[in-house]
Formats: C-alpha cells, structure tokens, sequence
C-alpha cells in the first residue's frame, strides 16, 4: 500500500486497535488533520485545551488499560500537553502522544512555533522519539505504542516534523505485527526462588498486612489479589492509587494508608512484622517519615520495575515481574505449602486491628446542618450504587472521594496522585465517558480546580458527554487552607477563591444544566434527578461546610503511628 | 565511593543527553564521561565515572539499565578491570627546563608531540592516578593546559560487554 506520512500516521493508529484520539490542530499537523477528515475507524475528539486532550486520552487508558491517544501541533500545542504528559508519568499510565514538529530542514533554527519538544518531555515520558524519514513511521509508531504499554507503562512522545506527513510524498506502508527491541526487555515472569522465600516468610508472620497499590491496577491483577488475600484471610490496606482494586467494603479491607489514611490502616503499618507490599512504590506520602516507617517488619516488595524496589525504604525480599503473574504463582506455592497461617495469632491481630477500627477515624458531624463533603461523598456513592467511574481533582474533595467512595472494582477510581494535578477531573472524566458511553461517571472536584480546565465543558457539549460533575464547593482551596490552619496560625494567605462565577448560569452557557444544592436535606433527591438524565451533562454546585478538615492527618515528616484524628484534633 | 560504569547502548543521537539529564534528574554528579561508536557501528560504549553510596550507585544502575537506549550495563568497580586515561598536557618549556621534563616523560613513559621554543605537548596514558602524578610532577606554574579524557573501562578476562 503506497501511503503518505500523514496517512501513514492515521493507519497506524487504526492498525494499532485505536478508536478515539484527543486533540486540537494547528499548522504541523495539518496533513495529519486533512487524513483525518477523509476516513472514519478512528474518532477525533477536539478539546478546548491540549492540556485536557493529554489528560482525556489519560483517563480513558485508566478506565480501559488501552493507551490514551492525543494529538497537539507543534511548540504551544506540545508545551501546554506537558502537564498531562507529566501525570501521565508519575502515575505510569500508557499513553501514545503525537506532537507536530515544524519541517526537518527548519528544526533548530527558532522556526515559528518551533520548541525542542523531545528535550522539554525528556525527563517526563518513558521514551520520546523524532521521527526524521517518513519510511521510520511505521516501526516509530509501533514501537512507541510497545514501551507505553509494557513493562511499567508511562507516556510516550513521537515528534514528528510536517514534511514527514507531505500528502505528495507516498511510500510502501506496512505495519509490523510484532516489535522486539534489544535494549528493551521488560520482565514477564517473577523469580520462583524468591517468591518461595516471601511465602515462607509470609506463612510465619504473626501481623502480617498487604499493602498494595497502583500497579494492581495498572497489572490488571485485582482478580489474583483478591484471591490471594482471601485465601490468607489477612489485613489489606490500598495506597490512594490501589483503591478499588481489592474490594473496599469487604471486611478484610482496612482502608487507604498514609497522610490521609485511616487510623486502624496506619497503626497496622506501624505495627506489623510482614509487610507485603506488591505494586506500591514507597512514597512519601504513604511512609511519612522513613526512619519511623514499618519499624518492625521484615519486607516483601513485589514490582515490575527494579528501580522502584529499595528506592525509598530498604528491602528485605525483592520480586521483580508483573503482579498478576507472581501473585498467581504466589498463590499456588501458599497452596502447595505444608504451612498454614497460625490462627491464633491471626486472631490477636485481627482483635488489634478491630479496636483500631473501632476508634471510627472517618467519623464526621452527620448531623450538620450544613452540607458535608463527606456525606455528600457517601449520597453520591449511595445513588450510584456504588458502581460509578469517579474521576477527581486535587484536595480535599479527592481525599474525602478516596475515603468514601467505597470502590469495589478496579480501575473506576480516576484521580492524579504522583503530580497532584487540578484541572485533571473534568477532562479524564471525558476520556472515560468516550470508553464507556453508557456508564455513569462522575467527577468531584472544587471550586479552584474545575477552574482550570472548565473550558471543557464546551468538549463535553459538542461530544454528548452526560457526566455529572458533583463540585464540593467549599470556597476555598481546602487542602491549602487546611495546612494554612494547622501550620500558619490561620494565615490564609491567598487560599480563598474569590470572585466565582454563577456555576449554574455557566453550565447553562454552555448549554448543560446548572443544579445548586445548599442543604443536606436536598441533595440526595437532587443527586437523583441529576443522575436520571441520562443524556445529559449536570453541574451540580454543592456548597459544603467550608471550614471542614480532612482527618485522619499525618503530617509530612511524620511517622504513621503520629495521627491527627477528627474533633479532638490531637495528636495520638 | 567511586564508580566506573561501563555501558553498552543504542549510537543514536537522544541517547547521551537521556544519560546526561537522568543525573541532573536525579541530583547526581557525572565525575567523567567517555562515549564513542564500537566495532558495531549501531552501538555505543560509554565509560562513566560518578561517585556515591551503595544505595545510590544501586539507583544509578537500576535507572540507567531502564533508559530505553541502553541495551547493557557493568559496574566495572565490581570486580577486576582495566581503566586507561590519556591526557594531552601543555607545558611552558624554556631552555633551562627541556631536559628535566624530558626525564620525566620518560618515567611517565609519555610521548613529546608537539615542540616549539618554548613548549612541549605532551601525550600520557595511563590510570587517572598516573596522570594526576604527572600534573603532581612538574612545577603548577610550567602547566599551560590540560586536556583529559576521562578513563575508559575494560573488566578483566575472557569475557566481554556485548550483545
Ligand atoms: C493531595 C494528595 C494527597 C495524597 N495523600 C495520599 C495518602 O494519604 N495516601 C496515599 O496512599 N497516597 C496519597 N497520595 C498519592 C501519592 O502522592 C502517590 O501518588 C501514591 O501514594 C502512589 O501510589 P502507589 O504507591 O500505589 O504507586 P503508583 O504511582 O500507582 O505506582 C505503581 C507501582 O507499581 C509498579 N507497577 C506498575 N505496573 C506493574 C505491574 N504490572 N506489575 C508490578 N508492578 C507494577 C510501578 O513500577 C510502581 O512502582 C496523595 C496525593 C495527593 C495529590
Ligand atoms: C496545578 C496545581 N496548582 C496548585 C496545586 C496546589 N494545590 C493542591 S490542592 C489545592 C487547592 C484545591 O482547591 P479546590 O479545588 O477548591 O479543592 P478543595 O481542597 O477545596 O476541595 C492547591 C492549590 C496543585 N495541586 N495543582
Ligand atoms: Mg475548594
């Protein structure tokens, strides 16, 4: 088949499987657009700003673990997708960005809207590549498409010049089926001496705890978790990533760790002599202090990417390889094994554990008659049964979504967390509608963060996305204000957000319906109207308790058994 | 501690600033870097000197081996190996001085190869250390220039860094 470059890119995205691309034109890419318009497999869904094209393509990848796509021109188009890029990274979710670049005889020569794209994305993709001949497309694209996906997934650039894509310059176009790079081989099976060891190891702890995060997720090894853990009838805490990738409301499950995290969750850290951790990466959000960190556990750590492993906290037994692989492998041998775990002393600590819980760390005042972020958290989970996509922004409204939200399915729970970036609830709230046109999806967020990227509104209008976007409006950036509280005196230095628009007459603008909620007694029947347009995007602006704080609270620094728990506000 | 790594990778052009921009990622110092094609045209050896603890020197290596342009990698300090620097010094040399440096690059078992009236360049090969001693040797004020390339590494015995 004789293709052009630009047609070359639009076939192999449609060799790739990819349905839907997020992206806004301009002159580098405009071959790339006119190929485009003439075919219809792969969808084009133009946003209103490349930051919200990078985080669209990025939730849909969360919601389907199939990589997000998006397409940006050349120079501004490139540098407003870094943010996305970024969260992308940190988070290792796959993406595949295209970027325009201006002609290869310009490059290098400060050419209108010319930026070194490859060097600005460097230290924020997995790989970056510029494709330089129109006959390297093919095999660029493949490749790129192979290192986003496996291994530890990230996001990856292809930078590609405008007379790469000449509609005039045809060459033989052939997609390769498979890909193998020399100096890329990720690990696909963990090492079975090792995982031998860590069941030993697992099979003799008197409390033990799994602590799991974002890479059962992304390992898609929710299903092999669960049965492992059930198998062992042990304690599981989530990182903020992991959420929902072990059921939230089964009793073995003992809430998120870490700053936020719950009491019962955090003192079993801080107690425990087995930590088993399995695609978690030690931040320092969830380990406080390192030097107070699991103070008396032997440590297993399962991960894909050896880099990961003794990154932060030291390792006791390292397993390098997917997650579902080595936890179906790790479930055989705790089968086969002569050993069982000793229920005494599974049952002291699962009477530890239960008085922990009873302390009820989450508690809130439910009989405020103000509105509380917490329970309007608890009504949305109620009136979606649960079974929602929630996608969310950066603050407290995030945490409390994390706290109580009860997740019980993998890959439903769509938040940044590596790079903690506001503006990326509405656009990922996007991304996942497009994969799932008939679930319900919802985005919580405030009042500062939908700000940033609220111009998508118009996206979700021209593309039919009915997403519920249920805004904690607080008046304030909360999660500033809070620390402001605890650690300024209450100097709230420019943490109110002042000079808000009528979030009900701005959906209207926009062409989608307004809601205001004021009251708690309003808002459950409120919520359901909403949710029963089915067809139709509501903005729902709640306004919260504005001085409400999120509890459970490590400090940064801190070690896990340092608490502040709700009302008494003390340090336990 | 010092660390001489040895790193076999892609000759493609992103591939030394992707090692390059992980350390200053990383807040780490580069010490001396060496780079240049191998017998295959398509590979690139690279020798790179940098300093640290284990528990740095481990991240170092882990990070490196995940750049995607990086096919293999040693840590030559952890064993037997060979490592070669060759500097090319400028030195003031005025009549009274000739035959006093000539003695010494011939300790040095260094090359004269560059002479006018009042200058020597010399060529010296050798461990990082020999060459340090040279520079120790003669008098700091006779030293005009200094040119070094950093060492390269080689592990000792049969076999080899390859594919
Ligand atoms: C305001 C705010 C507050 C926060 N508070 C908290 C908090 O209280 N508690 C908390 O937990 N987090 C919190 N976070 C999030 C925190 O910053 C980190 O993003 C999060 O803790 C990282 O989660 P993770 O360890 O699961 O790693 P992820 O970032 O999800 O990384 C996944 C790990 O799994 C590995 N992996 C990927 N795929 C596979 C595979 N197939 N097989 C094996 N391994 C794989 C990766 O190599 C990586 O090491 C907060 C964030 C914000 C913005
Ligand atoms: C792009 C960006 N800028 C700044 C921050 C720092 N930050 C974290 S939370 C927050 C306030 C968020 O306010 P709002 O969206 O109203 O949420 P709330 O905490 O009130 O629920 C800010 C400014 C950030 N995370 N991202
Ligand atoms: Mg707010």
């Amino acid at each position: 088949m004789e293709l052009s470059g630009a047609e070359i890119v639009v076939q192999c995205l449609k060799d790739e499987g990819v349905e839907h691309v997020f992206g806004y034109p301009g002159g580098a890419v405009l071959h790339i657009y006119d190929a485009i318009f003439q075919q219809e497999d792969v969808k084009h869904i133009l946003v209103r700003h490349e930051q919200a094209a990078t985080h669209a393509a990025d939730g849909y990848a969360r919601s389907t673990g199939k990589p997000g796509v998006a397409l940006v021109t050349s120079g501004p188009g490139a540098t407003n997708a870094v943010t996305g890029i970024a969260t992308a990274y940190m988070d290792s979710i796959p993406m595949v960005v295209l970027t325009g670049q201006v002609p290869t005889p310009f490059i290098g020569s400060d050419a209108f809207q010319e930026v070194d794209t490859i060097g600005i994305t460097r230290p924020c993709v997995k790989h970056n590549f510029l494709i330089k001949d129109v006959r390297d497309i093919a095999e660029t694209m493949k490749k790129a498409f192979y290192v986003a996906t496996s291994g530890r997934p990230g996001p990856v650039v292809v930078d590609i010049p405008k007379d790469i894509t000449d509609p005039n310059v045809k060459v033989t176009y052939d997609y390769p089926k498979k890909i193998s790079m020399r100096s890329y081989n990720p690990v696909t099976k963990g090492h079975l001496g090792q995982i031998k060891k860590a069941v030993d190891l697992m099979l003799s702890a008197k409390k033990p705890v799994f602590y799991t995060g974002g890479g059962v997720v992304i390992g898609d090894a929710s299903k092999q978790l669960t049965d492992l853990v059930k198998e062992l009838n042990y304690p599981i805490t989530n990182t903020l990533m992991g959420l929902g990738s072990y059921p939230g409301s089964d009793k073995q499950f003992i809430g998120m760790l870490g700053m936020h995290g719950t009491y019962e969750a955090n003192m079993a850290m801080h107690e425990t002599d087995v930590l088993i951790a399995i695609g978690a990466r030690f931040d320092d959000r969830v380990t406080g202090h390192v030097a107070h960190f699991c103070p008396n556990a032997t440590i297993i750590h399962v991960d894909i990417d050896p880099s990961s492993i003794s990154k932060n906290v030291r390792v006791d037994v390292p397993i390098v390889g997917p997650v579902k692989m080595v936890l179906r492998d790790m479930l055989r041998v705790v089968k086969e094994h002569k050993n069982k775990p000793n229920p005494d002393d599974l049952k002291v600590w699962w009477e530890q554990i239960e008085k922990w819980r009873s302390m009820d760390c989450l508690h809130y005042d439910s009989k405020s008659p103000k509105i509380k972020p917490q329970f309007a958290v608890e009504t949305l989970h109620k009136v979606t049964k649960g079974d929602a996509f929630v996608t969310s922004d950066v603050g407290q409204h995030q945490m409390f979504a994390a706290q109580f939200y009860t997740f019980d399915k993998t890959r439903r729970w769509i938040n940044s967390g590596g790079l903690g970036t506001m503006g990326f609830g509405l656009p990922a709230a996007m991304g996942v509608q497009m994969a799932h046109p008939n679930a319900e999806v919802a985005c919580i967020t405030g009042e500062a963060s939908i700000q940033m990227c609220i111009q998508e509104l118009a996206t979700c209008k021209q593309h039919n996305l009915p997403i519920k976007i249920i805004l904690l409006n607080n008046g304030y950036m909360g999660m500033v204000r809070q620390w402001q509280e605890f650690f300024y005196d209450g100097r709230y230095s420019n943490s109110y957000v002042d000079a808000l628009p009528d979030f009900v007459k701005l959906a209207e603008s926009y062409g989608h319906v307004g809601m205001k909620v004021e009251k708690p007694e309003d808002l459950e029947g409120a919520m359901k109207e909403a949710f029963a347009m089915k067809d139709r995007l509501v903005f729902m602006d709640v306004v919260i308790d504005p001085e409400e704080n999120v509890y459970p609270m490590i400090q940064a620094g801190k070690g896990h058994h340092e608490m502040y728990l709700p009302s008494k506000s003390e340090l336990v | 501690m010092r660390h001489i790594i040895s790193i076999l990778m892609e000759n493609e052009s992103g591939a030394l600033s992707r090692v390059a921009g992980l350390f200053s990622a990383l807040g780490y110092n580069i010490e001396s870097l060496t780079v240049a094609p191998t017998e295959d045209p398509s590979l690139s050896r690279m020798t790179l000197v940098t300093r640290g603890d284990e528990a740095i020197i481990e991240q170092i290596t882990k990070q490196l081996n995940k750049l995607i342009e990086i096919v293999k990698l040693l840590d030559l300090t952890e064993g037997p190996h060979i490592e070669r620097e060759m500097m090319l010094i400028k030195l003031k040399a005025e009549r009274t001085m000739r035959e006093e440096i000539k003695r010494l690059v011939d300790i040095f078992r260094g090359k004269i190869i560059d002479v006018t009236e009042t200058s020597y360049i010399v060529e010296l090969t050798g461990h990082t250390k020999k060459l340090d001693a040279f520079i120790n040797a003669v008098e700091s004020d006779q030293v005009v220039e200094v040119v070094r390339t950093g060492p390269s590494g080689i592990a000792r015995g049969a076999k080899g860094l390859t594919l």
